[in-house]
């Protein structure tokens, strides 16, 4: 996993509630048996005029010029700031891979859904929650400044704007170790292989019909 | 000993081992795979060169991409063919307690095949890479979904990294009206607390009428948990479970019958046990439901009208109903009733178990569908749903009424097969998720329950059910 210590970033606004993970990445794209390259298809149906196909030459189709993420002052963000429940309905990990292809690192919202929120941490892609009198304001700084950018600092868990307000974010210990680490779970748990060998003998034993 | 919560008894029973900051190793006794969320884990797993921890821990199906008509015609799309060749050489590579490959005749909708296998069973943590896995939360599991990296996760390890969620009890008491079904309960938990409202928590669904609920009805329920925003959603063990389970191919059997029933009857939260939060709704209150929006939270009775964004104070709310509401194609203050449909779907891992096909015939029985309807899909959950409606005949009585009778998956309830709605075409549908271009770029979701579907694919608009009955 890509490690996340600070981030300075262009700011994209997306001033949705709600925005499920049917819209950051539809269905036809989750064909794919690889983990990469769902960028191009992030937000595809609001995105592009056309219907999208897995096989397009992405670059050839028409943009939506109503789509806020089409506008040019946002291309290049890193920070997708955005509204209440991001992420909600199904659990497929290819949202936080399309917008971490897209180039998002940090993504700052009122409150997130619970399994894109835990899928984006596997991912080194920084799930935010702020308040929503300081994701109001971020609203009106971002479209009142072209250009605007924040920092994203894990270590000390700080949003600084650039006119020196900081706001605090909490964030899980230990997915904060990760993330700033880069640590693969699956590396970390298998620390622990004689523990779990031990719980399954305990539960076989005793519930012998789960390992039927 | 202090009352516990049912959740609080799945969890601490399946913990390995514990940090001092909450941080838990919890052990899976249950992977469902399926072929969209697993190639990029068995791919991860070769490549780090790991081997699965415990493969008699796997039930896998292909159900997302496999066609519905046609069977011997094999898969046509070449993208879906790869991702569902994929899960068949990764399980022929890697092994599994059971698969249920495209044409088996126990093949099925993973959420579908699990329990109807006796697969899920109660006390189990199942999880799956796909978010209806709350569904197995009916027969009292610690079920939920996860991504892909938590699929590699626990293939290497056969634990999740977790710490505990919230408790909620959903209670719905009373009775419910004649007509009424588990998919308007459903909903209208989701219109009282909205699809984030369960965010953080575990859900617990009791009272009179959860315990009143068939197996295939609670399912229905623990189901759409998660579009409450809740990962899991449960039921405890009753009568009704344990009757359910016997003599399904992976229940326990003889002494280990009786074992397991005596664990599974202490699956319930003790008297007095305290949880974060409740909510009580009651049965007799509850009308069949219609969504009219792009959220399942945009839900409201079938007698109503669709709501005034106008009169909507929060602005953030307020765009979003209008937006909706334009994606709809419908205009404030009309009844639902006067809206007509094209399509009709009946089917998914919310309402496609023996039980739905038969409300669905109920009220198809003796009746065509309305000209203004151009398709009627019947798609049933599994080989085996499909095998004991044609014993009970629903095959005809649909084929009678002019709906199409198809083969098991998960079909239009996310379009990854070719059967999609067209943009702008209006759908009536049992499955569980409204969201734009879920069923077809721009297609617009009506969800309802399998009675609710079919009495809008005879009257060609909303009716309510309790009319035709």
């Amino acid at each position: 996993m890509q490690k996340f210590i600070t981030l300075n970033g262009l700011v994209a606004p997306l001033d949705r509630n709600n925005v499920d993970t049917d819209a950051i990445i539809p269905k036809q794209f989750l064909k794919s048996i690889k983990r990469s390259g769902f960028g191009p298809n992030a937000f595809d149906e609001w995105r592009y005029m056309d219907r999208g196909e897995p096989g397009m030459d992405n670059s050839q189709r028409p943009l939506n010029p109503n789509f806020v993420l089409n506008q040019p002052r946002y291309q290049g963000a890193s920070v997708l700031l955005t509204r209440a429940n991001f992420g909600c309905g199904s659990s497929r990990e290819h949202a936080p891979w399309a917008l971490l292809d897209y180039g998002f690192r940090a993504i700052i919202a009122e409150s997130f859904a619970d399994i894109f929120f835990n899928n984006c941490f596997k991912n080194g892609v920084v799930p935010i929650v702020l308040p929503k009198a300081e994701v109001d304001a971020l609203f009106g700084l971002v479209e009142h400044s072209p250009g605007y950018t924040i920092e994203v600092d894990l270590p000390t868990q700080l949003v600084k704007r650039p006119d020196g307000h900081a706001v605090h974010f909490d964030i899980d210990p230990f997915r904060k170790e990760c993330l700033i680490n880069g640590w693969d779970d699956i590396g970390l748990t298998l620390r622990h292989a004689d523990k779990i060998k031990a719980f399954e003998e305990r539960r076989r034993a005793e519930h012998p019909y789960y390992f039927a | 000993m202090e009352a516990q919560t049912l959740y609080e008894k799945l969890w601490s029973s399946h913990v390995v081992h514990q940090e001092a900051d909450g941080t838990a190793l919890i052990y899976i006794d249950r992977h469902l795979v399926h072929e969209v969320t697993s190639p990029q884990a068995f791919e991860g797993l070769k490549l780090a060169g790991r081997k699965p921890w415990r493969v008699s821990s796997i039930v896998a199906t292909a159900d997302h991409n496999t066609p519905t008509d046609h069977w011997e015609q094999g898969i046509q799309d070449p993208v879906s063919r790869q991702q569902v060749e994929t899960l068949d050489s990764n399980i022929r590579e890697v092994g599994a307690l059971a698969y249920f490959p495209f044409k088996n005749e126990r093949q099925g909708i993973v959420h579908v095949i699990g329990p109807e296998n006796g697969a899920t069973l109660p006390g189990m943590t199942v999880v799956c890479g796909d978010s209806h896995t709350s569904t197995h939360g009916a027969f009292a599991c610690l079920a939920h979904g996860i991504g892909t990296s938590e699929v590699e996760h626990v293939m290497a390890t056969q634990c999740l990294i977790q710490k505990r969620s919230k408790t909620m009890l959903v209670r719905v008491d009373g009775k419910l009206g004649k007509g009424v079904t588990a998919k308007d309960v459903a909903l209208a938990i989701i219109g009282r607390i909205g699809t984030a409202g369960g965010t953080g928590y575990a859900i617990e669904f009791g009272g009179e009428v959860m315990r009143s609920l068939s197996m295939e009805g609670r399912m229905t329920v623990c189901n759409m948990a998660i579009e409450a925003g809740a990962r899991m959603g449960f039921v405890a063990v009753d009568q009704i479970t344990i009757d359910y389970l016997k003599g399904r191919p992976f229940s326990p059997r003889g002494d280990d019958w009786e074992r397991a029933v005596a664990y599974w009857r202490t699956l319930h939260s003790d008297e007095g046990a305290r949880f974060d939060q409740l909510v009580v709704l009651r049965g007799e209150e509850i009308q069949p439901q219609v969504t009219w929006g792009t959220s399942p939270e945009m839900v409201v009775p079938v007698g109503a009208t669709v709501p005034d964004p106008a009169k909507e104070n929060d602005p953030v709310r307020r765009e979003g109903m209008e937006r909706a509401l334009q994606y709809m194609g419908l205009t404030p203050n009309l009844p639902v009733t006067s809206i007509k449909i094209d399509k009709v779907f009946i089917g998914s891992c919310t309402n496609s178990r023996i039980e739905d096909l038969r409300q669905a015939a109920v009220i198809a029985r003796g009746r065509r569908k309305a000209d203004n309807v151009r398709q009627v899909l019947v798609v049933p959950g599994s080989g085996l749903v499909k095998r004991q409606a044609e014993q009970e005949g629903l095959d005809k009585i649909f084929v009678a009424a002019g709906f199409e009778w198809r083969e098991p998956g998960c079909s239009m309830c996310l379009a990854m097969n070719a059967d999609r709605l067209e943009p702008g075409e209006r759908c009536a549908s049992t499955s569980n998720r409204n969201f734009e271009g879920r069923q077809g770029a721009g297609g617009r979701t009506h969800l309802v329950s399998p009675a609710m579907a079919a009495a809008a694919a005879i009257a060609g608009h909303f009716a309510d059910v309790r009319d035709i009955l």
